[in-house]
């Protein structure tokens, strides 16, 4: 996404003169707002770490804890954003395509997980899914244990991440030409072969970004996972609640170490689905 | 989808109605299962010991602290980001210079930062053992486990969100209003109050919304500074978080279905200014 002018900078001037005035007043206040508030306080994430020494830094990250605890905030913030660009696409889908009972509440029932708060979340979805719960009490009984397990971890990192695919999809989907469906069509192929050859394509875009965009939520997520996940160290601790658990016994360069590590992966991760957007946009 | 419209020839770019079925079959279980079930639970869970033993659990001492803490919190992050959205739009969309597109994408990183990590940047630089914490001990100020720190970390977590809707807007609106009327003599502030602020106004309410929905609902960054002080530094996702994890089920789902009405609330006007005024909050279909 790019706002930049497309008027050519002038040499020798780092802005073009405009007849508006407050130039200066809006940016210089935009400018201390954000390092006030966002950039200096980051910087103190980036740099508090290092007091251990790259030694004691790789020490600390490389902790048999803090591993289970990456790799399933990660894992499951990975499974959580397949899981909603399969389903995601299906509601996206039926949502552009078809008319059915209650599709206006359907639509605006998708931006849920960004409205209800996620602690709110966590305990709903927590008492669900309890052994005893409505839903956790069916499938109990088909033998699989879904809060405090992983799977919960899943089911909620699923529920958090699904808005970013739907919403992303959606006016992609009503943009699309229909006769480029309609030639496919004339042409001979099956409605499956068209979506597979013709719709799936021009969508394939945006679904990496919506998965990319609820994996990079996901990853970070804490309210709606603790109180499902269980929080058992090595199994179902979360990232994120082991930063808390760093702070609370006032390990604060440890608590930072495991903060620049999820950054940095998911910072590489993002950038990783950009590198897949560029070449899935050029080849087409 | 009857037998007849099995019979009805079918356009070309349609699909057979037996897919159709499956497919909204499955995106309404979908639906349901994740998002319609957790929504009705939280409300059922609230009433399960009658009507009275929810408003009596939302309307004891803690919980009108708790209540009391989310509006302050809220009522001061909320309009200073507004005056930072504002800034940030105008700086944006009316002028050109260097390192635009930089400072759009500075503009939106709190959104991919970990909630927790939004209140643990605050407690390295403010916390008993962070920058300055030593000499805030030795003027006796409190910003972490007290109300500055959850101003700050909601500040942050709700940073983007007025600046995001309007830094699109305002750019596809241009600046020939705004130059119009200051080259007939209006005055910077004037020319804001009544050129720009009208042709706004929907699309600065919507990310007001947004920001409010958040700053209330704000857990983990807020969880990290608080300390849990019940009756003093509990928002209400945090009352919320202790009185589930005291086992008080009934009184948390009593509190949690404030904070869903909320949501809810939120959603519905939200849904309506998508309906009705579209194109001023165009920005926030066509990105």
């Amino acid at each position: 996404m790019s706002f930049a002018g497309t008027l050519a900078l002038p040499s020798g001037s780092w802005r073009t003169r405009s007849a508006l005035p407050g130039f200066g007043l809006s940016l210089g206040l935009t400018v201390f707002y954000l390092s006030a508030v966002v950039l200096i306080p980051l910087a103190a994430l980036i740099i508090r770490p290092w007091e251990l020494g790259v030694r004691g830094f790789i020490a600390e990250v490389t902790a048999p804890r803090v591993l289970a605890a990456l790799r399933l905030s990660f894992g499951a913030a990975a499974i959580g954003a397949v899981l909603n660009t399969v389903f995601g696409l299906i509601v996206a889908w039926s949502l552009v395509r078809y008319r059915f009972p209650l599709k206006r509440l359907v639509d605006a029932l998708v931006d849920l997980p960004f409205a209800l708060p996620t602690a709110v979340a966590g305990i709903a979805l927590s008492s669900l899914y309890a052994p005893t719960g409505w839903l956790g009490a069916p499938l109990m009984s088909l033998g699989i244990k879904a809060a405090y397990t992983p799977l919960g971890v899943v089911i909620a990192l699923t529920f958090i991440g699904l808005p970013f695919v739907v919403r992303t999809l959606q006016p992609v989907l009503s943009d699309l030409n229909r006769d480029h469906e309609e030639a496919a069509a004339t042409l001979g192929a099956t409605r499956f072969q068209t979506f597979r050859r013709v719709v799936f394509p021009a969508l394939l875009p945006a679904l990496i970004t919506g998965a990319g965009l609820a994996f990079a939520r996901a990853v970070g997520e804490y309210g709606s996972v603790i109180f499902i996940a269980g929080n058992l160290p090595m199994r179902s601790e979360i990232a994120p609640l082991l930063i808390i658990i760093k702070l609370e016994e006032f390990d604060y360069a440890g608590a930072a170490a495991v903060g620049v590590t999820m950054l940095g992966i998911s910072f590489l991760i993002l950038l990783a689905v950009n590198v897949l957007q560029s070449v899935v946009t050029a080849r087409r | 989808m009857s037998s007849v419209a099995l019979l009805r020839p079918r356009a070309a770019t349609q699909d057979h109605p037996v897919t159709r079925v499956v497919l909204v079959t499955l995106a309404a279980c979908f639906i349901a299962l994740f998002l319609l079930f957790p929504l009705v639970t939280v409300f059922a869970e609230a009433l399960k010991d009658g009507v009275g033993a929810a408003i009596a659990a939302v309307t004891e001492p803690d919980a009108l602290s708790a209540i009391e803490l989310t509006l302050i919190a809220a009522g001061v992050a909320v309009p200073l980001n507004v005056i930072f959205g504002l800034s940030a739009s105008w700086a944006i969309s009316k002028f050109d210079f260097r390192g635009k597109s930089f400072l759009v994408t500075l503009v939106d990183l709190p959104f991919s930062v970990s909630p927790v990590i939004s209140g643990l940047v605050y407690v390295l630089i403010f916390g008993l053992q962070g920058w300055l914490g030593p000499w805030l001990r030795g003027h006796d100020i409190k910003i972490i486990f007290a109300l500055p720190g959850i101003i700050l970390a909601t500040m942050f977590v709700t940073f983007p969100f007025v600046a995001r809707e309007l830094i699109p807007l305002m750019t596809g609106q241009g600046r020939d209003e705004e130059e119009a009327a200051v080259s007939l003599g209006a005055s910077g502030w004037k020319t804001f109050r009544r050129v720009t602020l009208p042709n706004i106004k929907w699309g600065l309410l919507y990310g007001v919304l947004l920001c409010n929905a958040r700053a209330m609902g704000e857990f983990g960054a807020v969880s990290v500074v608080s300390g849990h002080i019940r009756g003093q530094t509990n928002t209400m996702p945090l009352h919320v978080e202790v009185l589930y994890n005291d086992y008080q089920f009934v009184a948390a789902f009593a509190v949690a279905s404030l904070l869903a009405m909320l949501a809810l609330v939120t959603l519905g006007v939200k849904t309506f200014l998508e309906w009705h005024y579209a194109d001023e909050i165009a920005a926030v279909h066509k990105h």
